[in-house]
């Protein structure tokens, strides 16, 4: 019943009305992309207990250590804490994920559908980089950050738990009433790059 | 600002943080027995020292988890941190 009333009830894409000035706004081959909807699920258990390596065997691959993440098919796991992960997959995935990691996990730990929590922003180019430093205080310089890291930290006011996914790929989650906040930041430093490179 | 290492990700800025007041404050065995003032002492009663004092962060903006950090009231010389449940003395 809950399945047909989720159908009947349409979602709303929480960066709908800056979606123009998004796509306008790059600099040079850099921009930010709007993933509005992930499939997001939530996981706490003890690392060294019994649900561990049933999991590991499920995910298809151990539980990322601290600030790391892993791709793992068609999903990446996210270290969130010392008991806590989140599994992101593509949206429409988070009924078939929560059932399967459910079944893994059992009464060793708690798994929890997260989808609606956070939405994504991806920050792609060869300035992504540079976009990030002008609104978050983490270091992702490549000798000490790189593809496979990930980090929960600021960006101004606002929590973000951002995944760097290549060399010049980070996708960023934030709650949705936050979006907009995080998305003007990363657009106003956008903007900011390109007024340095038109007076070079 | 204060850097301050969470045991659990590392060195992180100040803002991420919340504050969480004096460590290893115990909670009284029976609370019942105590009278008005000796509560009264328990809730809001707090050391005021200069020097290497034990307090208590939560890593708000990062992993959530409440931690221990030693810190030098007189310099803010961040001293070390540890985890809830470890020693003063394992403060790295």
């Amino acid at each position: 019943m809950l399945r047909g009333l989720a159908a009947m009830v349409s979602r709303a894409e929480p960066l709908a009305a800056l979606e123009a000035k998004i796509a306008a706004t790059t600099v040079d081959d850099t921009r930010l992309t709007t993933v509005p909807f992930l499939a997001q699920v939530g996981l706490r258990l003890d690392p060294d207990g019994p649900a561990a390596a049933r999991l590991a065997a499920v995910l298809g691959s151990d539980l990322p250590g601290p600030n790391r993440a892993v791709a793992a098919g068609a999903h990446r796991v996210l270290w969130l804490g010392p008991d806590e992960w989140l599994v992101v997959a593509a949206d429409g995935q988070e009924d078939s994920l929560v059932a399967s990691l459910a079944s893994a996990v059992g009464e060793d730990g708690g798994v929890i559908d997260l989808s609606s929590n956070r939405t994504g922003l991806e920050l792609s180019g060869a300035f992504a980089r540079e976009v990030l430093a002008t609104c978050c205080t983490i270091d992702f310089h490549p000798r000490v950050f790189g593809p496979g890291q990930c980090v929960q930290t600021l960006i101004q006011k606002a929590g973000v738990l951002i995944d760097q996914r290549t060399d010049d790929t980070y996708l960023l989650l934030v709650r949705p009433s936050f979006a907009a906040y995080v998305a003007e930041w990363l657009l106003d430093g956008m903007l900011g790059l390109q007024a340095d490179f038109s007076t070079r | 600002m204060f850097q301050i290492r969470c045991p659990y990700c590392g060195p992180r800025d100040e803002p991420e943080f919340k504050y969480g007041g004096q460590a290893h404050v115990a909670y009284p065995a029976d609370p019942e027995q105590l009278s008005d003032e000796e509560w009264t002492r328990f809730l809001f009663v707090r050391d005021n020292s200069r020097g290497r004092y034990a307090e208590r962060w939560n890593h708000a903006a990062g992993c959530r988890r409440w931690f221990n950090v030693i810190r030098d009231t007189g310099t803010h010389e961040m001293v070390g941190s540890y985890r809830s449940g470890e020693r003063p003395e394992d403060a790295r």
